[in-house]
Formats: structure tokens, C-alpha cells, sequence
């Protein structure tokens, strides 16, 4: 399997998404965003960090970089593209993904495990996985996930969400939003499901001494299901 | 402008030491050259108070690579590997302007390690704040907190460890000191001595601005009520650049064209261009029209002085300019050849064809002024005897809550979640215990970091104050089983022109230098930050002291969570009950006087290498020093990060159970190891002379002590959590 991890200026979980896509058994090329043309891939990854330092608004302006015309023609053509974090950011402003994310709630930068909820299975993302609950590490600023009502309605028709803030047993409560997203949503899904955007970072949980394991599950499973 | 005796002494220079340039010079300087006099000679670059106290630290050993003088102190951690590392205070500035302050604490760090050509791997920091119900502290604070996240978060750097404290001698004067480590190929470290002729001076990064003019003379200088006005003189941060610059640097660096790189931190171009030409005995001429300006019309002096961030100054080989420039180009970072080496060991600088400038480099450097500062000695005071009938009416419960929920002893959770403590994918220990440890990536080995400060006992008595920051460090490291190998220290004091402050400087770093030796833990790298103090109020001294360790096989890493219910808890070193300030003694027993625990250092090493044979024969389940609150607060704090309980028994000592749980005594540490090892766990401990208690057994979440006081652990939990969340959201 061929994976790209597009760098932009100021992204910092690039190498990160390398290491744990290589651990998987992923082929993977780290592509520069002034870069015009996508290498053969059958994973992009948009990674985290604070591409052009978040200035103007976050993703915005990574949103019109030179590569970014390649991954919303390869997303457009059914391509499986996946926004961690910024890379969520950033695929809000192409409108490859609906809604907006604002700043955190309270106001502060937020570092630590959650759990989310896998809502939709029907997907090359969790398909398969036998697992309902994960836990996963958030570390960002503007997480807060908004969309208007219709917008909302539509999603939830289109089974759109993909993961929600819930506590350990599921359950999907306030108390366990951590950032005050709307419907405690964590990560959302574009109409056709090839193009995925969330805030957690599984490439941060990849063996036993890190935050969790929980990462090499959804690594494994996908690349199982890209095959 | 013409300058006199009046513009110098504006400029923060004595009027001998004025006369001195002057005498140097054989002429009046111009304003250009005042301005570069008084930023070299300053107490922040010169370390003219200081430099005759650190000449006695140890700063040699097989592990060192380099010492103090450069950029960064290095390290040998095998396999080719180094670990460059520092500490830097920003306090002034965080006081005048929070965000920005911290902030550009954190790039200058940073930009200090890269600078010698090794990638951040982990950073830290040590901040102290007044009293909690000071009007200023919650902002300070927050701005503070967010400031270092702001930085270190976008550059992509894990903040893995850290101090805060609360003390009313930080009112008026907050301390931030920010300490960054990393990972560099022994054989491809980046120095800053210049060296060759002619060869091309290269200015890249940020554009100059008139941000931070003075920074370093600010920070030279005590603080009074029209501090305010000096805002102008916090330099603004750009994070983002600050990363763009790391990846343009070790990209160059990856290549053989770099001759000296040196960052612009304090006192900017000026010292950058100095302290390169100083090491390699040359002289640099700078064409002044060709640095790059954010602003219109800045004068030379400006344009020397300046502190805009995120710039480096670099001497290149000759030729390799243009494939240079094309990487700067790629990431969108300025790039001028702005000079070039010369052998005149001069300073010349040019701005619109005229020389503005013209000063033999060893005026600014080795002639610069040396005092030895008067200064006081401190006695020991006397023991406080605790009476009986002060503590017969406490109950131990209420004083751990209370103890627990103290602002200098509760958890910090709110804090370093706004910190990115995982990027990297290298943080196997957090926040939150006796060290952080990364991985060197892509190895077994692992790097362990702690800092740490203890400005009550450096107050109460400097040198063994001193002694006892250094043990401490080196307890945190071996508590999560690292090999301690080398510190960092800012410290940070009063006006060295008081001699009561002069003499707390004097005597604590003393007592760095008698611990370190003793524990062949050299000072590689360092800070001194003085004039910390309003009006003439000092802080208490507060030297922060940053360790560093390694932990070969980094599975073998120890953490402080109690582990298995039914496991032995002992506690290994002697409990004599020393109360005199503690925190028990200060906040319960509202006693304030009365020396701090003594410092065995042959305990201290003895004690903790002990320690490392137990970790290397996998004997131990979980370890944690003992410090701040004694044995109950380290024992709950154990409780509670792996969510179990303990039956405590006090052994039979003469001291009461005061005495015997709330105790700073030194060179202890609280260890959990399984029932069926006790036996060869005694038996290395005896071997070793170690004196050891047993303590109790592990239960489920609830403490009793001596089978009848009893609370549950999520209660104390509770006390230990809610404190600093409650107050930052009040």
C-alpha cells in the first residue's frame, strides 16, 4: 500500500504519520506542498501541526497550496484522504469536509487522551473493527467542531460523523466534551466517505509506552481494508 | 547624537566603567558604539558579577562534550548520540508582558539547541509566581502558561516537564525559565567560533525590526513603578518562523558549508557578531544596508541593538552562498550576505558608506568590566523545637488535605495539559512524575529530564539550599531509573549590588558546585539571571537546577504509580524528622524560621545508586522521591496516579508520626517492590549500608495509617486536583 503525507510549512506531526505508517506496512513518501502532482497513492494524509503558524485561520491558508489542487482531485475521484488535526483544519476549508472548528470552549489548549466513539463502520476507516470504543490522544487549540442546523441534519442523514467524544463506556455526554463540539463530534466524514477529518491523533498511540495502543488498531484495520 | 558621561549612564553603564571604554578606545564613542559597549557589558551578557563565582563549578567529565561558553552544554549518551541542553531565564519580560515573555523565552531555548545542530527533542520549564491571592498572579500565570504552549506547541517540541511554585517574594518579579534538550550526531555538532578569512557572513530568518531594543540591559536592571513603559522592550514572537528556521538550519547543517552559526538572542546582531568573532580571534565587517529590516529607516544603532526573534547569523565557506540561499528560499526565510571575516579583530560596521563603527573585538569581551562583589555570609539559624501541645490538637487527615491541596504541592494538571506533551511520538513518560522521559528515536535509549528549585531552603540557608536542588534533581532522574549524567542551572537572584542577595548567589552556587562534584553531576550549561527583585526587594534565591539522565533500555523505566495490590512499600533512607521548613511547618504550624534539612551528599549518592542496582536487577514495581510534604504526600501522590491504597505502619521510631510522615529529611525515596522480594531487596540495601523502612502494603483505594485513621484515596485525589483548576476558573 502507498501512502503520502503532504508537509506544509509549520506542519509538526509529519514525521510522526511517517513513522507510524511505515510501522504498518505502509509504503509511505512525505510530499512538499509547493509541489504540484501527487505521487501514485492509496492513502493522503494531511498531518497535524500549525501549518503558516494558524495565522488567519487555521488551515486556511494551507487550504490553497499548490498540492492541495492534486488531493481534492484524487479526493474528488474517490481517493481515500484522511485530515489529522490541522490536516482536519485544512480539509474544513477546501469544503471537502462540512462544517467549521473554533477555538476550544474554554479558551485553552487541550493535551490528552480522550474516547471516542466510532460511529459509522460502513467505511474503508473502521470497517471491520471489532472495537466500539477507542482511546485516542487530542492535543489542539481549536477542536470545537460547528455547523449549522441544516448542515447538521444533513451529516447525521448521511451517517457522516464519524467519531464522537464519549466517556469509557460509550456513552456520549457533555461532561466528555472536551472542547464544546457540537454533538461532541470528533471527526466527520465527506457525503461518500472516502475523505475523513478528525482531531485525535492515533499516530500518537502506536505501542504499549506511548499514550496507548489503541492507534496501531486503526493503522492495522486500515490498511487491512485499503488492501 | 553626542554622547557623555549622562548618555552612558542612561544607557545603564557606571560612569568608571564609561571611563574605561573610553580609555579602551582612546576617543568618545559614538551612540552606535555606546549602545554595543552597553549591551556587551551589561550584567546579562557579561556576567560581570558573576563570572569569578561559576569559574568554581565543576563543569568537566568523561560524559561531557562541551561545557559552559557555547550555545548549549553537551553531553555523551553513546552510539555516536549527544543530547545538547540549557536553561534560560525570561523573566523581566514575562513580568511585563506574560504571553510574549514566556513565549520568546521558549523560542531563544530552543533556538539555542538548534543553533549547534541538534533537533529539540524535549522542553521544560521552572516558573514562579507570587501569592495566589496577589491581584496580579492568576494573569501572570495564565499568560505565562499560555505563552510557552503558544510556542513550544507550534514549533512542534514536547513540553515533558516542569515546576510552578508560589511564593509572595515573586510579586512583584515572576520568574520563567525555559530549558530545552536535543538530539545531535556526536560527530556533526555546530559551534560558534568563526574561523578564516574573508569568508562570508550570512544573516538568515526573521526580518529586523524595532522590537526588544535594550532587552538585555532591561533585563539588567531592577524593576520600579514605570515598568510599564518598558513593554517596548519585550521582543514579539513568531513561532512559525521559528520552525521554519529549524527545518532551513539543519537542512544546511546536514550539508559541510557551515563554518561558526550563532543565534541573535540577547542583545541581537550585536552579540551574535561578537561572541563569533571573539572565539575564532578575528575581526567582522558588517555592511549595515544589507540586513534585512521590517521597518523603514532604522539607524545602525538600532539595527545593532535590536531583539527581533527567530534570526542566526552564520559564517559560511566561501562558494557555497547560492546553494545556501536556495534553502532559505524554500522555506520562505530571509537571506543576506551581510559581511565578511576579517583580520583586523575589529567590529567594523558600514551603513550608508560611512563607518559607524570601529571597536577591537577584546574591548567588548576580555576587557569587559569583572567585579567582585561584596558579599555577606549566611549563618545557619537555629532549630525550632515543635511542642507538643502545637501539633496534639491536629488531625493528620485534615493536615495531608490541607498539605495536598497547598498551591506549591497540587497537581499541575491544568497546566500541562495546555502544554503538547506528545508530539514526536516519543513521550514515554508525562508530565506529572518525578522526570519526563523521551525516547531517542528510533533506539532503545531513552532520555530522562527533570528541573527543579527550592528557593525556601536556598533562603534559609544558601549553601545548603544549593546542595540540596542538585540532590534533588538527582533523585528525580534515578526515580524513573536514568543514570543522572549532567545539569543545567539559571540562576536566578536579587541585585548582586546587595550584599545580603550577593551573598545568597555566592553561597548557593557553592553548594551546586560541592553537590555536583560529590555526585559527578558537572554544570554544562547555564544562566544568570540578577536584579530580580522591586525596588529593593530581593526574590528568595532561586537557582533552578535542570537535570538530565539516561535510561539505556527505555523499558526498564521506572514510574510512580503504585502498581499491584499486596505489594511492600519502603521507604529507603533515614527519616530523622526534620521539620523546619517544611511545608508543613510553614503552612500548618505557620513556622517560618529554622534551617533547611542537611544535605548528606554521601547519603544522597549512596542512597540513589543503591536505588539504580534495585532498578537494574527489575527488583522495582514503582519509585518516587521524596520531597516537598515528606513521606504521606509522596506515598498519596503514589495512591493516586495508580489509583490504589496503602496501610501505613510507622516503624518504631522515637520520632511521633508527625514527625515521622511530614519530614523533608533529604536522600530518601519511597520505592514498591513484591512481597517475594523482599528478602534480596534487604540484603543489596544492607549490603550498601542503605538505611531502609517498611512502610506498609498496598491496598485498595483507601490509606489507613497504623490500621485506624482512614480516607479514601479519591478523596484525597479530590484535594490534590481541584486546587489550581478551581482557582485559575474562579
Amino acid at each position: 500500500m502507498k501512502s503520502s503525507v503532504i508537509t506544509f510549512p509549520g506542519s509538526n506531526c509529519d514525521r510522526d504519520m511517517d513513522v507510524a505508517l511505515k510501522k504498518f506496512g505502509f509504503k509511505n513518501k512525505m510530499v512538499w506542498h509547493a509541489d504540484s502532482e501527487l505521487p501514485k497513492s492509496d492513502l493522503v494524509v494531511l498531518p497535524g501541526g500549525f501549518s503558516y503558524g494558524d495565522y488567519l485561520r487555521c488551515g486556511s491558508m494551507a487550504s490553497k497550496s499548490k498540492i492541495m489542487q492534486s488531493v481534492i482531485n484524487f479526493a474528488n475521484s474517490g481517493g481515500i484522504v484522511m485530515g489529522i488535526c490541522n490536516g482536519f483544519q485544512i480539509l474544513v476549508e477546501t469544503g471537502l469536509v462540512p462544517g467549521v472548528l473554533l477555538r476550544n470552549k474554554y479558551l485553552e489548549f487541550i493535551c490528552k487522551n480522550v474516547f471516542v466513539k466510532i460511529k459509522d463502520k460502513k467505511n474503508k476507516y473502521f470497517k471491520n473493527v471489532d472495537k466500539e470504543v477507542f482511546e485516542f490522544h487530542i492535543a489542539h487549540n481549536e477542536g470545537n467542531y460547528f455547523c449549522t442546523n441544516d448542515q447538521l441534519k444533513e451529516i447525521e442523514d448521511n451517517n457522516q460523523i464519524a467519531i464522537n467524544y464519549c466517556d469509557e463506556n460509550g456513552k456520549i455526554v457533555d461532561q466528555f466534551n472536551p472542547n464544546g463540539s457540537i454533538k461532541n463530534i470528533a471527526g466527520v466524514f465527506n457525503k461518500e466517505k472516502n475523505v475523513l477529518g478528525m482531531m485525535p491523533h492515533p499516530e500518537r498511540m502506536i505501542d504499549t509506552s506511548l499514550s496507548g495502543e489503541d492507534g496501531s488498531l486503526f493503522f492495522k484495520n486500515l490498511i487491512n481494508n485499503l488492501k | 547624537m553626542i554622547v557623555n558621561e549622562q548618555v552612558a549612564v542612561d544607557h545603564g553603564l557606571k560612569k568608571d566603567e564609561y571611563a574605561k571604554i573610553c580609555e579602551l578606545l582612546k576617543r568618545t564613542p559614538n551612540i552606535t558604539e555606546l549602545g554595543i559597549f552597553s549591551a556587551m557589558w551589561n550584567e546579562h551578557c557579561s556576567y560581570k558579577s558573576s563570572r569569578l563565582h561559576l569559574k568554581k563549578l565543576p563543569t568537566k567529565g568523561k560524559k561531557v562534550i562541551q561545557g559552559p561558553g557555547e550555545n548549549a552544554g553537551v553531553i555523551d549518551i553513546e552510539d555516536n548520540d549527544a543530547v545538547v541542553f540549557k536553561i534560560e531565564s525570561h523573566n523581566h519580560p514575562s513580568f511585563i508582558e506574560p504571553y510574549q515573555g514566556a513565549a520568546t523565552g521558549v523560542g531563544g531555548i530552543m533556538r539555542d539547541v538548534f543553533t549547534m545542530g541538534a533537533r529539540p527533542i524535549a522542553n521544560l520549564n521552572s516558573i514562579h509566581f507570587g501569592s495566589p491571592q496577589h491581584k496580579k498572579t492568576k494573569n501572570l500565570l495564565r499568560g505565562v502558561v499560555h505563552g510557552i504552549g503558544g510556542y513550544g506547541n507550534c514549533m512542534g517540541v514536547p513540553t515533558i516537564a516542569g515546576q510552578t511554585s508560589f511564593d509572595s517574594s515573586y510579586n512583584g518579579n515572576i520568574l520563567v525559565n525555559a530549558m530545552t534538550l536535543g538530539l545531535v550526531k556526536k560527530d556533526k555538532i555546530f559551534y560558534s567560533k568563526a574561523a578564516g578569512l574573508d569568508k562570508p557572513v550570512i544573516y538568515v530568518g526573521s526580518k529586523t525590526g524595532r522590537d526588544g531594543i535594550h532587552g538585555a540591559s532591561m533585563a539588567s536592571a531592577s524593576f520600579d513603578e514605570k515598568i510599564e513603559e518598558k513593554k517596548p522592550t519585550v521582543q514579539v514572537g513568531d513561532p512559525f518562523t521559528e520552525k521554519l528556521l529549524l527545518e532551513a538550519c539543519l537542512e544546511l547543517m546536514a550539508g559541510d558549508s557551515i563554518i561558526a552559526i550563532q543565534d541573535m538572542g540577547a542583545a541581537g546582531l550585536t552579540s551574535s557578531s561578537i561572541e563569533m568573532a571573539s572565539k575564532g580571534n578575528l575581526g567582522i565587517e558588517i555592511n549595515l544596508n544589507k540586513v534585512p529590516c521590517r521597518e523603514t529607516k532604522m539607524t545602525p544603532y538600532e539595527i545593532m541593538l535590536s531583539e527581533s526573534q527567530e534570526r542566526m547569523l552564520i559564517v559560511l565557506e566561501n562558494g557555497k552562498e547560492e546553494q545556501a540561499k536556495k534553502i532559505f528560499d524554500k522555506w520562505n526565510l530571509d537571506f543576506a550576505v551581510i559581511g565578511k571575516t576579517t583580520k583586523s579583530k575589529k567590529i567594523e560596521l558600514y551603513f550608508d558608506k560611512e563607518k559607524v563603527a570601529d571597536i577591537p573585538v577584546n574591548t567588548l569581551v576580555e576587557n569587559s568590566p569583572m567585579y567582585d562583589r561584596k558579599w555577606k555570609k549566611a549563618k545557619l539559624p537555629k532549630k525550632n523545637k515543635i511542642k507538643k501541645e502545637d501539633i496534639k490538637h491536629l488531625k493528620i487527615i485534615d493536615v495531608l488535605k490541607k498539605i495536598l491541596a497547598n498551591p506549591n504541592i497540587c497537581s499541575k494538571e491544568w497546566i500541562w495539559q495546555q502544554y503538547d506533551h506528545t508530539v514526536m511520538g516519543d513521550t514515554i513518560q508525562k508530565p506529572g512524575g518525578d522526570a519526563g522521559v523521551v525516547r531517542v528515536h528510533g533506539t532503545d535509549k531513552a532520555v530522562a529530564a527533570s528541573v527543579d528549585s527550592s528557593a525556601v531552603y536556598c533562603w534559609a540557608h544558601p549553601l545548603t539550599g544549593g546542595k540540596q536542588v542538585v540532590c534533588e534533581s538527582f533523585r528525580n532522574l534515578i526515580s524513573v531509573g536514568a543514570k543522572p549524567i549532567a545539569i543545567t542551572n539559571c540562576l536566578n537572584f536579587g541585585s548582586p549590588e546587595n550584599e545580603e542577595n550577593m551573598g545568597e548567589f555566592v553561597e548557593c552556587v557553592q553548594g551546586i558546585g560541592e553537590a555536583s562534584e560529590y555526585l559527578k553531576f558537572p554544570v554544562v550549561s547555564g544562566n544568570v539571571s540578577f536584579y530580580n527583585q522591586t525596588k529593593d526587594l530581593g526574590i528568595k534565591p532561586t537557582p533552578a537546577i535542570g537535570g538530565v539522565g539516561l535510561i539505556k533500555d527505555y523499558k526498564n523505566m521506572i514510574t510512580m504509580d503504585f502498581k499491584e495490590v499486596d505489594n511492600l512499600v519502603l521507604v529507603i533512607g533515614k527519616t530523622e524528622g526534620h521539620i523546619d521548613q517544611s511545608l508543613f511547618a510553614r503552612t500548618i504550624l505557620d513556622e517560618k524560621n529554622g534551617p533547611p534539612p542537611e544535605v548528606n551528599l554521601f547519603n544522597e549518592k549512596n542512597n540513589g545508586e543503591t536505588l539504580l542496582k534495585l532498578i537494574d536487577n527489575k527488583l522495582i514495581k514503582s519509585a518516587h522521591d521524596v520531597s516537598l510534604g515528606g513521606i504521606i504526600t509522596a506515598v498519596v501522590k503514589m495512591c493516586i496516579k495508580g489509583d490504589k491504597g496503602i496501610n501505613i505502619k510507622k516503624p518504631k521510631y522515637l520520632i511521633n508520626e508527625i514527625e515521622y510522615l511530614f519530614a523533608e529529611d533529604q536522600g530518601r525515596y519511597i520505592i514498591e517492590i513484591n512481597n517475594k522480594d523482599l528478602k534480596k531487596v534487604a540484603d543489596i540495601l544492607n549490603k550498601n549500608a542503605v538505611h531502609f523502612d517498611e512502610l506498609g502494603k498496598i491496598i485498595e483505594n483507601e490509606l489507613y495509617i497504623n490500621d485506624k485513621t482512614k480516607v479514601t484515596i479519591d478523596e484525597l485525589s479530590t484535594s490534590n486536583k481541584s486546587w489550581l483548576t478551581n482557582y485559575m476558573s474562579k
